[in-house]
């Protein structure tokens, strides 16, 4: 797993780090990206209830934004 | 009351719970977003049942502010596992508060059956631009149940960079729970009472958590977009459940249950736990459907690492239609304190539970959704998801009797939800 792991960081990196080599698109060219389903949370009344339902029953939590829990679920 | 005059209630109930400026409050709001749904969570065995309806309304105050209110309430009733083992005979704990008993069969996972609780959550958020690149957004949060009591804000500030492709932003927050269980929270490591015997109990407790958040976005082209967040957790203060025991067992026999005394003990968790956690998603738009991926890493001091891994498909049907399906895997390792049972023969740890959500084990959940829109934020949608957990039912350290039962039993659940989005 954990060269998965590292495999996976390394391509985030790379895609991160080759953001200057990438063209920048232009306003006018954002017709996709405005898309209800392409926003990176694209129904956030679903992500919330996901996290909820995780938070509740796993150890891990968070990554997405700040906060979180709040409840005495665990 | 017309729709407008609650509209602007609305509009006032948002600037005040956020204390936003007088000026904001005087803009009313205009169209309001309204996005709804209702979540259905079910576990086999008579485990834990959730109904969970949510409501969030957005709008914007003037053309660049938005404010936006969401107000939850759900549901718990079920029975949850309360740390003890499986045993060949019946067994009888002494509830919570100290008041009740319950008896578990011979071979049968100990629930707890008094597990049942209601809870309000309300979130507000505010978000105003500085100038074209850069903006602020405030939140606020209050969550009451009937023995947790939780009130939160946070901070976010963000800048475009560019051409607007790339957004830095820094996300501050804190909370601050006040836990108080009926007659108190249980002494960490004192022996469950006899039935009908008076619970050792300590006053409500507190904790307080703060969270910093790093993180940028990137757009990669005219159909990929990307973010990473770097996010880091302290929280300090009372950690423990006050509802879980852990088994004290005879060292040659392996369980020997039904002791009036000392046979179950109250865990015991640190009072404070550190968390970190790096987040990756990607969105990537196809000739007509959308894949969207995410991988994070998690870590706390407590010892559990975990991944998770999220693949949601967004399948065009028609120019109205979509099905999505969903699949996410989630693995962590046990925490540092996690024991299935103590010995009796052994020294006391510091600290030490039975919870099976510090265990180490694997979620798989698999499902998909229906999605019909019928207009700009007008949506109706439904969806199906089942969710299994496993972990090692037979563990090596496993002890006579212990061998004979199953130490992690499996965790299965359905999710349902139905979604309805609209202006209004």
């Amino acid at each position: 797993m954990s060269q998965f792991i590292k495999a996976v960081l390394l391509c985030s990196m790379l895609v991160f780090f080759s953001g200057c080599e990438i063209q920048p698109v232009k306003p006018w060219q954002r017709g996709i990206l405005a898309k209800p389903e392409m926003q990176l949370v694209a129904d956030e009344l679903e992500n919330f209830l996901d996290e909820h339902i995780y938070f509740s029953k796993e150890a891990a939590t968070g990554g997405q934004s700040i906060g979180g829990g709040g409840c005495g679920c665990n | 009351m017309s729709s407008k005059s609650i509209r602007d209630s609305l509009s006032l109930a948002c600037c005040a719970l956020l204390h936003t400026s007088s000026n904001a409050q005087a803009e009313l709001l205009d169209d309001v977003d309204i996005d709804t749904a209702v979540l259905y969570y079910s576990e086999s065995d008579g485990r834990v049942s959730l109904i969970e309806p949510v409501v969030k309304m957005t709008s914007e105050l003037n053309e660049d502010e938005i404010v936006s209110l969401q107000l939850v309430f759900d549901t718990l009733t079920g029975a949850s596992p309360n740390g003890a083992q499986e045993s060949n005979i019946a067994q009888t704990f002494t509830s919570p508060s100290g008041k009740q008993t319950y008896t578990t069969p011979a071979g049968e996972l100990p629930l707890d059956d008094f597990f049942r609780d209601s809870r309000l959550a309300i979130t507000g958020s505010y978000e105003k631009p500085i100038d074209r690149l850069r903006k602020n957004i405030w939140s606020a949060n209050f969550s009451k149940e009937f023995d947790w009591l939780s009130i939160g804000g946070g901070y976010t500030y963000s800048q475009d960079f560019n051409q607007r492709n790339t957004t830095l932003s820094t996300s501050v927050g804190l909370s601050l729970d006040t836990i108080d269980p009926l007659g108190g929270t249980p002494i960490p490591l004192s022996a469950m009472a006899a039935p009908g015997s008076p619970q050792p109990k300590e006053a409500d407790e507190s904790r307080n958590t703060a969270d910093l958040m790093l993180g940028i976005t990137q757009v990669l082209s005219r159909k990929t977009i990307t973010q990473l967040n770097l996010g880091i957790s302290q929280s300090d203060g009372y950690h423990s459940d006050p509802f879980k025991i852990i088994s004290l067992i005879d060292d040659n026999l392996g369980p020997t249950y039904g002791q009036p005394n000392g046979t179950y003990l109250h865990e015991s968790r640190p009072d404070s736990r550190q968390r970190t956690t790096l987040y990756w998603k990607i969105a990537h738009h196809l000739t007509e459907d959308v894949i969207n991926f995410a991988y994070r890493y998690y870590t706390d001091d407590w010892g559990v690492d975990a991944h998770t891994m999220d693949l949601k498909y967004r399948w065009r049907l028609t120019d109205r239609d979509y099905l999505q399906p969903h699949i996410r895997y989630y693995s962590q390792t046990a925490a540092d304190f996690y024991r299935h049972s103590l010995l009796a023969s052994e020294a006391l740890p510091d600290y030490v539970s039975a919870d099976l959500r510090l265990g180490e084990f694997d979620t798989i959940t698999y499902g998909i959704k229906y999605g019909r829109v019928l207009g700009k934020n007008n949506e109706i949608s439904a969806r199906i998801e089942f969710m299994q957990q496993t972990g090692d039912s037979n563990p090596a350290d496993a002890i006579g009797e212990q061998q004979n039962h199953d130490l992690y039993p499996d965790l299965d659940a359905i999710i349902l939800q139905v979604s309805y989005s609209f202006i209004w």
